[in-house]
């Protein structure tokens, strides 16, 4: 090391400072989109005081630096997962066949707002968005239709759904039932992660503790009757789209992780058992390095938090699985194909980073939801990744390398700080830290404060986005733009009410009283969720009865 | 001292994305506009009568959920109904809206339409320029 130390200061002298006189550098200071500085090169003693064994070692062992199977890719591709739908579940279980026939390897749900939020089609605040951006669901003739003829034993299928998540995790179980797949062989994840709603993506319908308290109802449920089914998605994703830093993401992820796990325990729930049915989604943003970094830092941190501070036994609880998707707020509207090539790099840096699954957006999402045609060219994207680069044939292929490992072990120490902080602010539980930072505004005016200092840099130019603020062109849109039938509200609507007709409505309105009792005596909400939604009672009803019990959430304003 | 120009930005619908609406927000402010935000899931009627009871200038409206088609024209309508004149203000857009939806707000009432990756600087001149000779052309 010391030869290295006399070499690098002898470099710094007599290479780099004249050259640096004579030639100058393009900035000041470089730094990640995080605003990590970052030096001109790295050398082994920027990675030191990190033991190869203790801190980076093998994949498939502790602390999972490298990923959490031994042979990664090499056994099994990254289930490629398009996060998909849009107009009535005919026309998602459409685009969700042909996506099946494209070679997808995995489903991936979009709601509609309504749905998201727990209102029918036939709420007048449905009005307008009715499988706009999603598809709508109301009852589970709905996901009847939206299942046909897609074998539950065959297929994982995810659900972006948080406030009404319980209630679609009972309709894919009473799919299963009818489909006659037994309950303990059903895969999927659904998101069911409140915290990040509170901080960024603000899907919210009941106050933070009850919200708290039904995602524990459905670990508790969860761990006893689909032990294959990822009963969270502790997501990051739209912490980042939000505007946060990739290291806030990181942080915040963590600790929104570390407080569901402390809920679960309070509960009495055993952290083995529900340990591998947590399951976690990062974004994967412009910056290459750091977000490899980011992902490998994550994983080392829960394999630590996991084995370390809660305990867990089994390897297999110390695993930090996640989804990526490439970052949205990265696409532009202007020169929409430069968006394919944003998307390539990112997805490059989520499978160099050991992601478990995978979606690539479309080039034209800052227009619409994909057509298509572009939602082909994303999944290509994936393809040609897996199958043409090389890139998946050798498992962590950057570690080693000095940036990396330096950058990996900073983000890591930033999210740490982070989290140290939080904890305080519970005094000593991450739990009450993470609900005392909704109630007083920490996360929001973080993530606040990244998305004005991001704008800030593109409105100085200082940070170029090519096409936006450099290498502008007049151009005439022309890229074909997907079209919702504007009649799906009034077909959606007509369904909803022949469904109210023909059910038994005596049985709706037993399982919904069951449901309030529940929910009013602090009971587990899952079963008499589970029974209502057989009875086809509608997602509008089943939330209705949890927010009369526990009360509306208003956010508080800050900017 | 001349009046500062008051904006409305506003969130209507059920969608959750504010990160546009708020950094606009907080951009209109710094440039020295008086700016009032609705905050989360306004319904139509809500965000009119913020608009007529604050008195604002500029009504500026994001919406990432489709439903602009559905829900701006009913802002619009509802403005007149609880007595505000759209056309002395100006009616604005920002979010994910497709080029031929643009056309058709602008056919509503809408003055402009901002898409994503607009730099505030030029939302910052166009409520400049364009809110004056907007009244001016009214009062001819």
């Amino acid at each position: 090391m010391t030869r290295i130390d006399e070499k690098r200061r002898e470099w710094e002298e007599k290479c780099l400072k004249p050259w640096l006189q004579k030639a100058g550098q393009r900035e000041e200071r470089f730094e990640t989109l995080s605003g990590v500085e970052v030096k001109t090169v790295y050398d082994p003693l920027d990675i030191e005081h990190l033991d190869f064994v203790k801190d980076i070692g093998y994949p498939g062992e502790y602390p999972f630096t490298r990923g959490v199977y031994p042979n990664m890719y090499r056994g099994r591709l990254w289930t490629m997962r398009q996060f998909s739908g849009f107009g009535t579940a005919e026309d998602t279980n459409r685009r969700w066949k042909m996506l099946l026939e494209e070679g997808e390897t995995g489903l991936s749900t979009a709601f509609d707002f309504p749905t998201l939020m727990g209102v029918d089609s036939d709420d007048p605040l449905a009005d307008g968005e009715v499988g706009k951006v999603g598809v709508a669901i109301d009852t589970l003739k709905d996901f009847e239709i939206l299942f046909d003829g897609i074998p539950l034993d065959q297929v994982s299928t995810s659900f972006t759904i948080n406030p009404p998540a319980g209630i679609i995790l009972a309709m894919y179980v009473a799919i299963a039932e009818k489909q006659r797949v037994p309950k303990e062989k059903i895969r999927g994840t659904i998101q069911n992660d409140m915290l990040k709603e509170f901080h960024a993506q603000n899907t919210l319908v009941l106050p933070p503790e009850p919200s708290l308290k039904i995602i524990v109802d459905i670990f508790e449920w969860g761990v006893e009757n689909v032990p294959k089914f990822n009963l969270i998605s502790i997501s990051g994703y739209h912490i980042r789209e939000a505007g946060s830093t990739a290291v806030q993401e990181l942080a915040f992820t963590i600790a929104d992780g570390m407080a569901y796990v402390e809920a679960a325990i309070e509960r009495g729930i055993d952290i083995d058992r529900l340990a591998p049915q947590l399951s976690f989604f990062f974004n994967s943003h412009n910056d290459f390095f750091e977000e490899i970094a980011k992902f490998r830092a994550a994983r080392r941190m829960w394999a630590k938090i996991m084995r370390d501070e809660y305990g867990a036994k089994d390897p297999r609880s110390w695993w930090l699985k996640f989804h990526t998707q490439t970052a949205g707020c990265s696409l532009t509207a202007q020169q929409p194909l430069n968006n394919v090539v944003r998307t390539t790099i990112q997805a490059m840096a989520a499978v160099l980073g050991g992601t478990q699954s995978l979606h690539t957006n479309s080039f034209d999402e800052a227009w619409a939801l994909p057509s298509e045609e572009a939602v082909r060219v994303a999944l290509r994207t994936q393809q040609i990744i897996a199958y043409e680069s090389g890139i998946p044939n050798v498992v962590d292929p950057l570690a080693g390398s000095y940036y990396v490992e330096w950058l990996t072990d900073k983000m890591e120490k930033l999210a740490w700080k982070y989290i140290e902080d939080i904890r305080k602010m519970g005094d000593g539980s991450m739990l009450r830290g993470v609900l005392r930072g909704i109630e007083n505004g920490f996360f929001v005016r973080e993530i606040s404060d990244a998305a004005a200092r991001y704008q800030r840099e593109i409105e100085e130019g200082k940070r170029i986005v090519v096409g936006v603020n450099k290498f502008t062109i007049e151009e005439e849109l022309r890229i074909p733009i997907l079209k919702v039938d504007p009649e799906v509200q009034r077909r959606q609507i007509e369904r909803l009410k022949k469904v109210k007709a023909e059910r038994d409505n005596e049985a709706v309105r037993e399982a919904l009283e069951w449901l309030r009792s529940a929910a009013e005596n602090d009971e587990n909400v899952m079963p008499p969720i589970m029974e209502a939604v057989r009875s086809y009672a509608t997602i509008g009803e089943i939330m209705g009865v949890l927010k009369e019990v526990y009360g509306t959430y208003k956010k508080p304003i800050i900017i | 001292m001349e009046k500062k120009i008051r904006v409305l930005v506003a969130k209507v619908g059920l969608d959750g994305h504010d990160r546009g609406a708020k950094v606009l927000a907080r951009f209109l402010r710094d440039s020295g506009f008086e700016v009032i935000y609705t905050g989360l899931h306004r319904t139509p009627q809500e965000v009119a009568m913020a608009a007529v009871d604050e008195d604002v200038d500029v009504v500026g409206i994001s919406l990432h959920s489709g439903a602009h088609l559905a829900l701006v024209p009913k802002v619009i309508n509802y403005i007149r109904e609880y007595g505000g004149n759209p056309d002395e203000m100006l009616i604005l857009v920002g979010g994910v809206i497709p080029t031929d939806d643009i056309v058709e707000l602008k056919k509503m009432g809408v003055d402009e339409v901002f898409i994503p990756g607009t730099p505030i600087s030029e939302i910052v001149e166009f409520i400049k320029t364009k809110l004056p000779e907007k009244r001016k052309k009214n009062e001819s």
